[in-house]
């Protein structure tokens, strides 16, 4: 028994939580690690980069961590929901593809390619989170799976309908300016030029942190994640909750497809692949749990920001850009010793 | 006893997974107010049982009744929205999240509407809070994972959160049986505390001891099948420990055991 106290006191309790050092409360967030490890980061690259802390250069860190920090919040709710998605990086390029394909050769207005981009990738979405709940099998094998589909078929559609392995440029058709300057324009703030995909990033981290911290659905993804068993049997709709997740992940892949179509109007088939493993690591630095059950959208923005300083300052270090892949995995091996130890922490009173 | 309704009555129920027969002819009632002890070792259908009680299940043959309706329920859901709640051996818990998360999971409180509806947070932390106080847990912090709470700890959340949900029935799968004496003591007692309150109660258990005292009916299963269904007033403590060992197995047992000691005994008398 010996935790079980009988005392109907209850100012006692009060006590004793002030007692609780501020120290182990912070070590019990999520964030704590990476957020260490963006100081580390930034103040590494500022020492051995001058250029680093130009305000041109930090504008290009924001752009290649939103890039990134926009799949990872998705990544990362679907991770704490216990699940992978290994398809999210050729589902990018896939939902580019849909609205520029289908916008040129029908020669629609872009917004129609647009909405349609969003019908199929979420589509995707649904059926990755379909396949899974039915059959019961790992989402790592169910992805791994939709992932060399969507890449083969990238490549495969766009050489039928084009004869290339791009599609063709779309800069000169109906709604083009309107939709770049929603999914790829470039503001001005305080002086530093900053692209509208770091404010999607932004929101999206808002939303995703008000949804996990402050709403039903977010309670849900912990459990559901957490204790799927223990979930259901308290009558969470574990299948609804992971079919949206996965839907969660296509959504934001749409949001970078769509970037990717108005920043460079044509789009390479073959990209994206290779990606969901950045996606992972951002999620990953950002203390999201492989086991699912635990983590936080910030956490992963934090970890995208790591990786868009660690990706762009190697280049202001003027290093070869090959070592940056060895950088990222050093720190995806100490945030997950961090983790194990977090979780260690967590359940050791058992 | 006919005159009233019971809350939960099972009449024949039987389940089989393939041509396994998991359970069959089984029969119980559970009324307000009342203990109701399903007893038999491992192996023997309890927890089919409670599965088809608790909605995870649906039973193949007989009936299941609920306040005299016949009720089959397609999901756990179902059967709480009926006023059946189960707390279940691993306790339905996620270890990795805050206690008050997992008091209110699956029926969380919100406020606010449409696409503003939140969790009312504070509501649920003092909520969750002053019920375990209640059972006598007086809780550093209802903020901390459930997983760092003792195995006593843990069931009392998991019983004050089903009581606290209006329950009607609750039942109870081996809620004693990870506990020392001491913890087992603090459970039974709030078992009774919910037959005053004037909820049925299933308490599934394989130790007649801790059955006896608290329970007003006894179903006693074997590999499946009810081998003995009494009220209080039928049986005493050592009918339903050997009828729930098996009456000549345990005999048989004590037998070979003391012939074993006898010659453990001679062996180092020589």
């Amino acid at each position: 028994m010996g935790q079980v106290v009988v005392e109907p006191s209850a100012p006692a309790a009060d006590e004793r939580l002030a007692r609780q050092s501020w120290a182990r409360r912070l070590l019990a967030r999520p964030e704590l690690g990476a957020l260490l490890g963006a100081v580390a980061v930034f103040v590494f690259f500022s020492l051995v980069a001058d250029a680093f802390l130009r305000a041109e250069s930090f504008s290009t860190v924001l752009y290649a961590s939103s890039t990134f920090g926009i799949m990872a919040v998705g990544v990362s709710l679907l991770m704490i929901g216990g699940e992978f998605d290994l398809s999210a990086g050729v589902m990018v390029t896939t939902s580019a593809l849909v609205a520029a394909l289908v916008s040129y050769q029908l020669t629609l207005n872009l917004w129609v390619g647009v909405a349609l981009s969003l019908v199929v990738t979420l589509g995707l979405g649904f059926l990755n989170g379909l396949l899974y709940v039915k059959t019961g099998l790992p989402s790592f094998i169910i992805t791994l799976a939709t992932f060399f589909m969507l890449a083969g078929g990238n490549l495969g559609v766009t050489k039928a309908v084009t004869g290339n392995v791009a599609s063709d440029s779309v800069r000169d058709m109906d709604g083009f300016s309107s939709a770049r300057a929603v999914f790829a324009s470039d503001l001005d703030i305080g002086g530093v030029n900053v692209n509208i995909t770091v404010l999607w990033w932004l929101l999206l981290v808002a939303v995703a942190t008000w949804i996990l911290l402050r709403t039903r659905i977010g309670n849900w993804i912990f459990a559901v994640g957490g204790a799927p068993a223990s979930a259901r049997a308290v009558g969470v709709p574990v299948d609804r909750v992971k079919i949206g997740l996965f839907m969660g992940v296509a959504l934001c892949a749409w949001l970078s497809g769509m970037h990717l179509v108005f920043a460079f109007a044509t789009v390479q088939s073959g990209e994206g692949v290779g990606n969901e493993f950045f996606y992972i690591i951002c999620a990953v630095i950002g203390g999201c749990l492989l086991t699912g059950g635990y983590g936080s959208a910030v956490g992963a923005a934090i970890g995208a920001f790591i990786f868009g300083m660690t990706n762009k300052g190697i280049v202001y270090a003027e290093w070869n850009p090959d070592w940056f892949k060895f950088f990222l995995g050093a720190m995806l091996l100490v945030a997950t010793v961090v983790n194990l130890v977090v979780r260690r922490r967590v359940e050791q009173a058992r | 006893m006919s005159g009233r309704v019971p809350l939960l009555r099972l009449d024949g129920v039987g389940k089989n997974y393939g041509n396994i027969i998991a359970l069959r002819e089984v029969s119980l009632e559970v009324h307000a107010g009342e203990v109701a002890c399903v007893l038999g070792d491992n192996g023997a259908g309890k927890s089919t049982l409670i599965k088809i009680i608790a909605g995870l299940h649906r039973h193949d043959s007989g009936t299941y009744e609920v306040q005299g309706e016949p009720v089959e329920f397609a999901s756990p859901r179902d059967a709480l929205d009926r006023g059946i709640a189960t707390v279940y051996q691993d306790l339905a818990v996620v270890p990795l999240m805050p206690v008050w998360r997992n008091f209110f999971l699956g029926s969380e409180k919100r406020k606010g509407f449409g696409p503003f509806s939140r969790l009312d947070v504070d509501f649920m932390r003092r909520t969750a809070k002053g019920e375990l106080l209640n059972m006598g847990i007086d809780l550093r912090d209802v903020d901390q994972p459930i997983g760092t709470l003792s195995g006593g700890e843990r069931q009392c959340v998991a019983i004050a959160r089903a009581v606290y949900f209006g329950a009607k029935v609750l039942i109870l799968d081996e809620p004693t049986a990870a506990l020392g004496v001491k913890q087992a003591g603090v459970v039974l007692r709030y078992i009774v505390q919910a037959r005053e309150r004037g909820l049925g109660v299933v308490f599934i258990t394989h130790n007649p001891h801790h059955a006896y005292p608290v329970g007003d009916r006894f179903l006693i299963l074997n590999r499946g099948r009810s081998i003995g269904y009494h009220t209080k007033d039928e049986i005493t403590r050592e009918e339903l420990t050997s009828l729930m060992a098996g009456g000549a197995e345990l005999q048989e047992l004590a037998h070979e055991l003391e012939s074993t000691s006898r010659t453990v005994a001679d062996e180092l008398s020589e």
